[in-house]
């Protein structure tokens, strides 16, 4: 008889183990099922985990990789925060679209003027655009006690609604021939998020996620406010009792998820996508929060877990054309690995024991 | 005495855990109508012994036998169903829903909602425990609640009783009640094993006693011809260290609350109503409470987690009452709460990290924000050297740590802070005698120094010796404070808020 039984402390091992024994049971399950459906699954797995890497078109994947891993790092990193401290933004994908929004009208306010301070204004718009979008269920939480999951989550619908209004509207290319969708700012040299360094697809965001994380790992492991939220994670009477005021801890971390949310729609908007358009977001916000729990909420788990989770992304295309596998394939891939990530985790806390069925 | 005189009889019962044995080779006899009292420290494996009894452990070796018959109950429902009945410490009833419903709850095939409310009636009469079957439970005291515990077993007319703990919500006249049921029950042929680590209780009631060390039998006696001293030694195992303070005169007032009113923070909390109290120091004031009187809440209102008026709260002539916690803290006002897992110390968190929860601000652990982790580590470590913490190092979980050593460190950590006021809520419960000893005396070496120690606890026993003055918590109100030199138990019962409006019925 299997028995789980529950551990004196977390064990440290489990902890960070679970992660790739969930990457492995994900590619072992997902090899299953495509052997089940006729495909050859040994060639599935290595089309979405070794090629993008290691391929014969690897040097065009590989720069990808970072461009898709960017927003993926930076949102993640932000609900990393909340999410440690107990508090649940969802809705990081309206935040993603607003922060896009609100730099993108900040370069076409200025159009077709140059100049150095253009794409760093864009950049504090794009912040101050997702923060405030994530103020709304913060100041509900904090005046009404509102559930902010459910609040951030009906936001990213809201949120949607305006980006169609947007491309239709206020934001659209007036020379577009009527299409929806804005100018195309990698047409604009002021406001375009190029590459710093030709052919990486190291882009601004890429270096911004990588502030991110060094900023996030020192303010979790150096500063009060970083141990104020993994106390109110842990612990939250606990917290009270050492002087953390909830309601601003919320403000904080909603504030700066939104932030750093807002910050990866901008960035993308201005440079792997360029234009606004109504189907501007695909899902990063959401995917976000797989990454943020495969990487342990931990800022390096979070980097690693961005860009396995990039290597899906890529991988699950390739395979599109090359096996001709649905697009749905990634989700199901990536919806797996969240699966397998908290049954694994349970080890962490419990270990398995076999037992002898005691005689009664 | 006859074969037939024994009820129960445990042979040679032995459980062991991972890492520990809780019981050893247990063995003793109960008799037909006999109280008898299962003694020990906490972690000396009474909790194991009686869970093997009611069908919740399975013995890993030994026999038990019921009535001359084989006895291994699988589940409580065959325990029950053999005549086992038990009352918990800890009472699991919904506070929403009324006598009667908790009660059919339990009940395996509950009888019409009428019939059974007339059962509750007749039998909770008929042990001078008066019960109302339609009032909601959330409304009742905690002997009340003890009674709805205790009619739920005596409709299933047991054999045997088992008690864990009971008087521990109990004043102490209500005790007495409770005492006279048993005594009842005991005539009537019902066999009771009465837990407890209440000395002169056991001393009252039972008839014999088993006092357990360890996981292992280590005496026998009867109570009644046993004083105090001797079953206290026979329980820890040497001589009992009694905490000893030198007499000295109080200073100026350090902390007064003045008229402290606070709404409950939660449905099932309690509102505390104008307490009134000065605390000078080098003194300890002790205040005493059956359990949910406002004892957290009152805690909560003192360390800033529940803000008052400015004016209520007056330290050192400051008013402080709008002051959260870590600006208390600053001035010297610091708190140690009941809680000792999730409130005073994250069960997660390493002890350094549960170090810079409180110490954080005093100790200087904390530069323009930025977490000074070396010093952190070695106020930890001075903590855990000076109170003497088992513990492999401070990088441990404080949730690794074994209920005696966890408090400790919890109240350690505020008493290596000086405070000038230090307030603790059962600063011994659930403790082994060791470490509550070493506890009390940190606490009164702290009033020694100057500093003004306010104790709330349960435990009566722990107020006396520690207590200068003395008051009582019923229902959110303080009673008078009074000097606790000659206080009677009477007279603590009596600001305890008596039996509560409890009555016996005369049977």
């Amino acid at each position: 008889m299997l028995k789980l039984e529950k551990r004196r402390q977390p064990s440290r091992a489990w902890a960070w183990g679970a992660p790739v024994v969930a990457v492995i049971a994900t590619i072992l399950a997902g090899g299953l099922l495509f052997a089940l459906d006729g495909t050859d699954p040994v060639a599935v797995i290595r089309t979405i985990f070794w090629d993008p890497l290691f391929g014969q078109h690897a040097s065009f994947y590989r720069p990808q990789l970072l461009v898709k891993a960017a927003p993926l790092v930076l949102i993640a990193i932000g609900l990393s925060l909340g999410f440690r401290a107990g508090i649940w933004n969802i809705g990081a994908e309206g935040q993603y679209i607003i922060g896009a929004l609100t730099g993108a009208g900040c370069a076409l306010a200025f159009y077709p003027m140059e100049g150095w301070f253009i794409f760093p204004l864009m950049v504090i718009c794009g912040a101050l655009g997702g923060c405030l979008w994530a103020m709304i269920p913060a100041a509900l939480k904090v005046v009404f006690g509102t559930n902010e999951i459910l609040v951030s989550l009906m936001l990213v619908y809201v949120a949607e609604k305006i980006l169609a209004s947007m491309s239709l509207g206020l934001l659209k290319n007036p020379e577009g021939y009527g299409f929806p969708g804005s100018r195309n700012l990698a047409q604009y040299p002021s406001a375009h998020n190029a590459e710093i360094v030709a052919g990486t697809g190291m882009h601004w965001g890429v270096a911004a996620a990588l502030i991110a994380v060094i900023f996030a790992y020192v303010l979790l492991n150096r500063h009060l406010l970083g141990f104020q939220i993994r106390l109110t994670g842990e612990a939250p009477r606990a917290a009270r009792f050492a002087g953390v005021v909830p309601a601003r801890l919320v403000v904080f971390c909603l504030g700066a998820s939104g932030a750093l949310a807002g910050l990866a729609g901008m960035f993308e908007v201005a440079g792997p996508s360029g234009q606004i358009s109504i189907d501007f977001n695909v899902g990063y916000g959401f995917t976000a929060i797989i990454v943020a729990f495969l990487g342990r909420l931990h800022p390096v788990g979070i980097l690693l877990a961005g860009l396995l989770m990039a290597l899906t992304y890529v991988g699950g295309g390739i395979s599109q054309s090359a096996q001709g596998l649905p697009a749905a394939t990634i989700q199901m891939f990536q919806g797996m690995l969240l699966f397998f990530l908290l049954a694994f985790d349970v080890l962490t806390n419990y270990r398995l024991r076999l037992t002898r069925r005691e005689v009664a | 005495m006859t074969g037939t005189d024994i009820l129960l009889s445990l042979r040679g019962l032995t459980k062991a855990y991972p890492g520990v044995v809780a019981n050893a080779d247990v063995g003793f006899d109960i008799r037909r109508g006999e109280v008898h009292a299962l003694l020990g420290e906490n972690g000396a494996g009474k909790s194991t012994l009686v869970k093997m009894i009611y069908g919740l452990v399975k013995p890993d070796a030994g026999e038990m036998t019921l009535m001359g018959k084989p006895f291994a109950p699988a589940e409580p429902k065959a325990a029950r169903a053999a005549g086992v009945a038990m009352v918990f410490q800890h009472f699991s009833l919904f506070d929403a829903l009324n006598v009667a419903e908790n009660i059919a709850l339990g009940m395996a095939d509950p009888p019409e909602m009428r019939d059974l409310a007339k059962r509750i009636r007749e039998v909770s009469e008929a042990y001078g425990l008066p019960l109302d079957p339609f009032r909601t439970v959330g409304d009742l005291s905690a002997g009340e609640r003890q009674r709805v515990e205790i009619v739920r077993c005596l409709l299933q007319d047991p054999k045997l009783l088992i008690m864990d703990e009971p008087t521990s919500v109990l004043t102490p006249q209500e005790v007495d009640i409770l005492f006279a049921t048993l005594r009842k029950l005991s005539a009537e042929g019902t066999s009771i094993l009465y837990i407890s680590h209440k000395l002169e209780e056991i001393r009252a009631l039972c008839d014999g006693a088993t006092i357990l060390r360890l996981g292992k039998k280590v005496a026998t006696c009867v109570p009644r011809e046993t004083t105090a001293r001797e079953m206290a030694e026979l329980m820890v195992g040497t001589e009992l260290h009694v905490p000893e303070r030198a007499g000295k005169l109080p200073g100026k007032v350090k902390l007064e609350l003045k008229g402290l009113s606070a709404a409950a923070p939660t449905q099932f909390g309690t509102a505390l109503k104008e307490i009134t109290l000065q605390v000078r120091a080098g003194e300890v004031l002790g205040l005493a409470g059956v359990a949910g009187n406002g004892q957290d809440e009152l805690l909560a209102a003192l360390s800033g987690e529940i803000t008052s008026a400015p004016g209520m709260v007056v330290f050192e002539g400051r008013e402080i009452g709008a002051l959260g916690p870590n600006g208390r803290r600053r001035l010297g006002l610091l708190t140690g709460p009941e809680e000792r897992l999730g409130h005073a110390a994250a069960p997660d968190m390493s002890l350094t990290e549960n170090a810079l929860l409180t110490g954080a601000e005093r100790e200087g652990l904390v530069s323009n924000g930025f977490l000074k982790w070396g010093k952190a580590r070695s106020f930890a470590e001075a903590i855990i050297e000076r109170f003497d913490v088992r513990t492999p190092g401070p990088e441990n979980a404080a949730r690794s740590l074994s209920g005696g050593n966890l408090q400790k460190f919890v109240i350690g950590r505020e008493v290596m802070q000086r405070p000038e006021v230090l307030v603790v809520n059962q600063p011994t419960w659930g403790v082994d005698a060791m470490a509550a000893a070493v506890i009390r005396q940190a606490l009164l070496d702290l009033a020694e120094g100057g500093t003004a120690v306010i104790v709330i606890s349960q435990d009566l026993d722990e107020l006396m010796e520690v207590s200068d003055r003395f008051a009582a918590l019923n229902e959110g109100r303080l009673s008078e404070v009074v000097p606790a030199k000659g206080l009677t138990v009477e007279a603590i019962g009596l600001m305890m808020g008596g039996a509560h409006g409890m009555e016996v019925a005369h049977v």
